[in-house]
């Protein structure tokens, strides 16, 4: 009997400490980031630890529905394209409650990933489980990771770009220079940067 | 040289803004009547977020027609300036439409829905140094909610019923 009350109060704890892990903080810049298993548009599952050779992953959170997200799209892509091969590719996570915005359900994310040729994967955040962990609130969130011995660790987290409306008007790249630097064995020059986005839907 | 641009663009600044505002009053009759909407740069929308009117309390909100969140709370929005503007509150409801969005959405859209609030549009991509100014800690996900007066200021990023607005209101003019 004590036992079985000490078990639930183990219990409690537990789930006290985690929920308030999950609620509005995330992780901040060093922290190891949560892999993750989540299904990718071609039916598959898709983790991190799938990416031997990896050296981190550019982790953007989006959507189909977000204009701010629909503006970056080709952007994502050319990022896919520029680092996937210098061992940072992009992993998209569509973290919306689909009930609330069917416009961005398997199917919807089937089409426009087609409709646009997205040569990375576009996963769903089923049950919406790993973007609290991430901390992300809006779509597109970006989250870059390198790989360490204790797990994919957070280096940069923010925006693309700073400029939503214009590609050819950019004057800083935050990602593209924080992956370089990467790259590099540096030190990210910006680590946190802000965009308006869309709130990621419960 | 530095030093040399910064003071030749901030005497620039300020000569554009003094033709501005002597512009402003002129055209203040007209600018009612073609329901001309002002487009503002984070500048230039700074006065709004901390104006020294002593007796009154403002209530900011930023918001998009293509932010489902945002549109479903604008009516709590406006029953609350119909409310409480016989008592010294004010809201501003800060767009961030697109400006190619402007003409075919956002005005479309006010016509529709007749607000009485005050509408102004932000339009300015450098977000990374504007949202910290609004509030350190907002990460740039709308519906978001600035209210504040002379002794107050709160900040939220999230979204309102009307009650829980009004009840956020309270804790200003009491």
């Amino acid at each position: 009997m004590k036992n079985t009350l000490k078990m639930i109060l183990a219990l409690v704890v537990v789930v006290a400490t985690s929920a308030f892990t999950t609620v509005g903080t995330g992780y901040d810049i060093g922290d190891i980031a949560t892999d993750f298993k989540l299904e990718n548009i071609d039916g598959k599952m898709v983790s991190m630890a799938d990416y031997k050779d990896a050296k981190g992953f550019i982790v953007i959170f989006t959507c189909n529905t977000c204009p701010y997200a629909v503006a970056y799209e080709d952007r994502v892509e050319a990022l896919n394209k520029k680092y996937a091969d210098k061992g940072y590719p992009v992993i998209a996570i569509m973290p919306n409650n689909t009930d609330v915005k069917p416009g961005d359900n398997m199917e919807a994310m089937k089409a426009r990933a087609k409709a646009k040729g997205f040569t990375f994967p576009y996963l769903m955040d089923k049950g919406q489980k790993i973007y609290p962990q991430y901390g992300a609130t809006k779509t597109p969130h970006v989250y870059v990771l390198e790989k360490t011995k204790k797990g994919p660790q957070v280096k940069y987290i923010g925006a693309i770009d700073d400029n939503y409306q214009d590609a050819s008007a950019v004057t800083k790249t935050y990602v593209e220079d924080a992956v370089d630097a990467l790259l590099d064995g540096k030190a990210v020059p910006e680590t946190k940067t802000r965009a308006i986005g869309c709130s990621i839907k419960v | 040289m530095k030093y040399a641009v910064l003071i030749i663009s901030l005497v620039l600044f300020c000569f554009k803004s003094e033709i501005k505002e002597t512009k402003t009053s002129q055209a203040f009759v007209t600018e009612l009547s073609s329901e001309d909407l002002k487009v503002l740069n984070f500048n230039e929308l700074e006065s709004y977020l901390s104006k020294k009117d002593a007796n009154k309390t403002y209530v900011v909100n930023f918001w998009a027609t293509w932010c489902a969140p945002c549109v479903k709370e604008l009516p709590y929005f406006e029953q609350l300036n119909a409310n409480y503007s016989g008592k010294n509150v004010e809201v501003i409801l800060v767009s961030l439409d697109f400006p190619k969005q402007i003409e075919t959405k956002l005005k479309p859209f006010l016509k529709t829905k007749g607000l009485k609030s005050e509408v102004l549009v932000l339009n300015d991509v450098d977000s990374n140094t504007w949202i910290p100014k609004v509030n350190k800690d907002w990460s740039g996900a709308i519906p978001a909610t600035l209210i504040y007066n002379k002794n107050k200021k709160a900040f939220y990023e999230r979204s309102f019923d009307y009650k829980e607005l009004e009840t956020e209101l309270q804790q200003f003019i009491k």
